[in-house]
């Protein structure tokens, strides 16, 4: 049992997930509905994005601290460019993924800490999004507000877009040849270097991937709100590293599980609805959920320990 | 178990379709989404709902009035919240929101699934939703009409404004402006920002004096007047008319003036008991009534009469509060008609 956890890695993010939607399903039987798992997971569709989108940085062994902040500015673009002059709101979107790209190649050209780098430019993006939106408002594009409340025959919206995340992440960086050399940058960039690859628009290719799925994480956000917020997304930055770490990804070595990442930030919104659900004091929940996060990594430490023992 | 009590809820829910307009609320679930605890306004607004809601709830107006607070005071955290509390079968959501547009997709949802939002505080933009909103352009309004019942002959005005670049700042300074405009005997001569914050304002204050002229009253926009009293008091300067705004560290200085030099003033602001308003009005929306979608929250006013009562009810560093009761809330609905 042991041993299966350990060569599989994704088993225990998937495990953890059933267990807590288990749980929940007892809590509040309610949430047993197409319409119950719509409500529970559809807030955890641009959580998921901007998960994969941290992984993308995960990959090559940095990591982003500006993630809420951008997807907080593209949903503001998404609320106001992109539904009052579509083809601007375009240009700009992808005015932001280059941008992102370029972020990536600085980092590595001028060997400069990306943590430091992207906590800077998390301020950057934030007075953008002020700048574009300076009060709360603006408005969702229809065609993207009528996506993400589809009701798609049996499957909810939430689920459906959650299975297509994830299939394309893996297929873009588990399976593709490209997926490949760029986790190998993160394993050890010398050797990808000396075996003839640009390490620098590798990167920036990383980055840029990270870009467009914060771009996208804003325009679902925003499709589900309806309008947007300079602030509204700020949280997710801690979110999404806590997701890719609890899919099982980790900070070294381009170990990353784009699927594991799509489920880890399931469970997350799953673990606050489900303590919420348990009546548990506001003053305890941030807590408990670090407790669960916690419980999840010491599961996976007790595994992957035990692995290279029986080595 | 649960599942008799769902069924259980289901044949109450099927009486109540075919009840007549004044239908019973005592099988309805109010629940209370609040988005931050972190400050004594909000304190005392949770203590208010447990007070007065936790009460109807045991008269059994109500079958529960359950208030939930977000950890983290964001939107997205708030919106999450809210679909919760759709999927727990309350009827009706009381709300102070983060934001006012971020949580309208959850608010949609809310409506659609047949549930009455009443917003209040931190209000809604959403079509659907009440909103128990502040006339803040009136509270600015009020003190310059005060000052001009005190004061005549007019003068010189300091006002000390709150934190830069948020909406209620705007709004109360736009108001005292408004109200100097209709009474030309006063001048701002001066203005600050005070961040809502006594020391703050006491640095802000002490900064500007120097360069005023003498002032004959001080427009401020609520915890800032006692932090503006020190500063003109260390200037030396006769203390002019501060307008108040509820605090207890303000009533209280003004306790000890009116006590030493027979000082008077008037103090303004919101009661943190608006959450109990807001109860009510959910339940009268949920016992039937027509209830207009956009009221208007009264201010709670302190004068020189009910000072002392008032003083005495608050604990220290909180600020002055009032619940309302079903009367309150139904004549509110009735004033905006």
């Amino acid at each position: 049992m042991r041993r299966l956890f350990s060569r599989y890695r994704i088993l225990l993010p998937v495990v953890s997930l059933a267990l807590l939607l288990v749980a929940t399903f007892y809590m509040q039987p309610r949430t047993m509905s197409y319409f119950g798992v719509n409500l529970l997971f559809n807030l955890a569709v641009p959580i998921a994005l901007a998960t994969v989108a941290q992984m993308c940085i995960m990959m090559v062994e940095d990591i982003d601290l500006s993630v809420g902040a951008f997807v907080s500015l593209t949903a503001c673009v998404t609320a106001t460019l992109l539904n009052d002059q579509p083809v601007l709101g375009v240009g700009v979107l992808a005015c932001l993924v280059a941008a992102y790209a370029v972020m990536g190649a600085v980092i590595h050209r001028l060997e400069l800490p990306a943590i430091v780098v992207t906590l800077g430019m998390s301020f950057v993006w934030g007075g953008l999004a002020l700048f574009i939106l300076p009060t709360p408002g603006g408005a969702s594009p229809g065609w993207l507000r009528s996506m993400m409340t589809s009701t798609p025959p049996m499957v909810p919206m939430a689920v459906v877009a959650s299975v297509v995340i994830a299939t394309v992440a893996h297929l873009l960086v588990v399976r593709s040849g490209i997926g490949t050399v760029l986790r190998g940058v993160g394993g050890n960039a010398r050797s990808v270097a000396r075996a003839g690859w640009p390490v620098i628009r590798l990167k920036a290719l990383a980055y840029g991937l990270a870009g467009l799925f914060g771009v996208l994480a804003g325009m679902a956000l925003v499709g589900l709100t309806t309008s947007a917020d300079a602030n509204i997304a700020l949280r997710y930055t801690l979110l999404s590293i806590a997701g890719v770490i609890l899919g099982g990804g980790e900070f070294t070595g381009g170990k990353v599980s784009p699927v594991g990442a799509v489920i880890g930030a399931l469970t997350l919104t799953l673990a606050a609805s489900f303590l919420s659900f348990l009546r548990l004091s506001p003053d305890w929940q941030i807590g408990a959920q670090g407790g669960i996060l916690i419980i999840v990594l010491m599961a996976r430490l007790l595994f992957t320990r035990r692995n290279t023992r029986d080595g | 178990m649960r599942n008799t009590t769902l069924v259980s809820a289901a044949t109450l829910a099927m009486m109540a379709a075919v009840a007549p307009v004044h239908a019973d609320t005592s099988d309805r679930r109010i629940a209370l989404s609040n988005n931050y605890a972190g400050n004594s306004w909000r304190q005392a607004m949770l203590e208010s709902w447990s007070e007065i809601a936790g009460a109807a709830a045991q008269d059994g107006v109500v079958a529960a009035a359950d208030a939930f607070t977000t950890s983290e005071n964001q939107a997205t955290e708030q919106a999450a919240q809210i679909q919760n509390l759709i999927l727990q079968g309350y009827d009706a959501i009381v709300l102070n929101a983060a934001s006012p547009t971020a949580l309208n997709g959850a608010v949609a949802e809310a409506c659609n699934a047949g549930l009455v939002v009443v917003s209040f505080d931190g209000i809604v933009t959403e079509p659907c939703a009440w909103r128990i909103a502040v006339d803040f352009q009136q509270m600015g309004r009020e003190q310059v009409d005060y000052l001009a019942s005190r004061l005549p002959d007019g003068g010189n005005l300091l006002e000390i404004r709150g934190l830069a670049g948020v909406f209620v700042d705007d709004e109360i300074s736009a108001g005292i402006h408004d109200g100097v405009a209709q009474h030309s005997q006063f001048d701002i001569v001066g203005a600050v920002h005070g961040d809502w914050a006594q020391e703050v304002a006491q640095r802000a204050v002490s900064g500007i004096l120097p360069s005023l002229p003498d002032i004959v009253g001080v427009v401020t926009q609520g915890g800032d007047g006692y932090g503006a009293a020190q500063a003109i008091r260390a200037a030396g300067r006769d203390m002019p008319i501060i307008v108040l705004g509820n605090r207890q560290d303000e009533m209280q200085w003004w306790a000890d003036q009116r006590d030493a030099n027979g000082y008077e003033t008037l103090s303004l602001s919101i009661a943190p008991g608006v959450a109990t308003l807001a109860f009510w009005v959910a339940q009268q929306i949920l016992d039937g009534q027509d209830v207009p979608k956009d009221l208007t929250v009264p201010f709670l006013k302190i004068t020189q009469a009910t000072l002392d009562d008032t003083l005495a009810q608050t604990p220290s560093g909180s600020v002055a509060n009032v619940t309302y009761s079903l009367e309150d809330a139904r004549a509110v609905i009735a004033g905006a008609d």
